[in-house]
């Protein structure tokens, strides 16, 4: 039960990117179309759950005063491989994305779990709590893309979803609509999680 | 005179036509988090544009003197990179805690902030993946960095009058925040086309 509420707080009630606004760089940019959307999060988790999984199992030798050097260089290790892999199975998406995935580096859902989360708790927990910021982080990317592409394109990850009379509002797939859609859920879920607590 | 037009060129593309904020979203955190007063939202935008040009001369030196000569650029470019950048902030605050220690309480908590704000390592690789030569990388990065300033100073603006309106329940918070961003983004977006 305890477990299950790791992974659970990460993705609705703390949620990394509606709730706590981190990490949104490369959700807004990213979202245009299904394909980037989940690229990024392959990328996202391979750089999220095996620094969890590092910082936590080192957690005890690190000193305090030089941890965030080594968290970032952690961090930098596995971007660089999810970079590299990413290219070589994935190029033509990769180079779209490009900019995005280098700097999954800086993100500062990584960072900050393995500062919050990582450095004060076992493997195991960690290991769940980077599954569960994953979810969160991906749940609302796709989600977003999915809208995206749908309404922007009449496609989903390149297939033609809506009839051929439809005409896409290109308008979504262009920077604004990423502003605004954040806006929108940011605020769906900020007024839901209001309700809730005034039910209590 | 070529070369001053094209200095130009990539001053004005990465000021305003790609503006880091509204158009590739980088360094939104600090935009979304900072913008509630005009004073902060100045005093980042200076750290950033003094972070940004130096980092981006630093990273061109390693990049063009060791990491190509040695054939390591795709390997440990993120690794180099950040590094500089890290060690670059944390120069910056020991100079202004001695250099000027009431600027320095008053930016405590966003001085360190910067090293991690992906819009400086953003610059730094697209400097690197457009080839820019030297002059042309401090160009850019200032002009991201500018972009950045004029982006901060408008929300931060329209945020301050924000305060005393009627804003629907909905939208308070963040919300309405994305939602002008949004916007503004629609006008900049405007400027695209501008240059070729």
């Amino acid at each position: 039960m305890n477990k299950l509420k790791i992974i659970w707080n990460a993705i609705i009630p703390n949620n990394p990117v509606l709730i706590i606004s981190i990490g949104l760089c490369s959700v807004i940019a990213v979202s245009n179309s299904v394909q980037s959307a989940l690229l990024m999060t392959f990328a996202f988790a391979m750089v999220q759950i095996p620094s969890n999984i590092i910082v936590s199992a080192m957690r005890k030798i690190i000193p305090h005063e030089i941890r965030v050097p080594i968290f970032v260089s952690v961090i930098a290790a596995f971007t660089t491989i999810a970079a590299l892999l990413s290219q070589a199975y994935f190029n033509s998406v990769y180079q779209i994305i490009k900019l995005y995935i280098l700097l999954v580096v800086v993100n500062c859902i990584i960072i900050g779990r393995a500062e919050a989360f990582a450095y004060q708790n076992g493997v195991f927990d960690s290991f769940l709590d980077g599954i569960g910021n994953t979810i969160g982080y991906g749940i609302v990317l796709v989600a977003i893309a999915i809208i995206r592409e749908l309404i922007g394109k009449g496609t989903l990850a390149g297939i033609q979803i809506m009839p051929e009379s439809y005409q896409p509002m290109l308008l979504m797939i262009l920077p604004p609509a990423g502003f605004i859609m954040i806006g929108i859920l940011v605020g769906a879920l900020e007024t839901y999680l209001k309700r809730k607590e005034g039910k209590k | 005179m070529n070369y001053l037009e094209n200095l130009l060129k990539i001053f004005v593309s990465s000021s305003v036509i790609n503006n880091i904020i509204l158009i590739q979203f980088l360094g939104l955190c600090s935009y979304i988090g900072l913008t509630d007063s005009l004073s902060s939202s100045i005093g980042m935008s200076f750290a950033v544009i003094f972070v940004t040009v130096s980092s981006s001369i630093l990273a061109w030196m390693i990049d063009n003197w060791i990491l190509i000569p040695a054939g390591l650029q795709p390997a440990l470019q993120i690794t180099s990179f950040i590094l500089v950048i890290g060690s670059f902030v944390g120069l910056v605050e020991i100079y202004i805690k001695k250099a000027s220690p009431n600027l320095y309480k008053a930016m405590g908590i966003y001085l360190p902030l910067i090293a991690t704000n992906c819009l400086i390592l953003g610059a730094t690789f697209i400097n690197s993946m457009n080839k820019y030569d030297f002059v042309e990388s401090i160009v850019s990065g200032f002009g991201i960095a500018f972009g950045y300033a004029i982006a901060m100073l408008l929300l931060a603006g329209i945020r301050e009058r924000l305060r005393n309106s009627d804003v629907p329940a909905f939208f308070k918070g963040k919300a309405i925040a994305f939602m002008i961003s949004g916007i503004l983004s629609l006008a900049f977006l405007g400027f695209s086309g501008m240059i070729k």
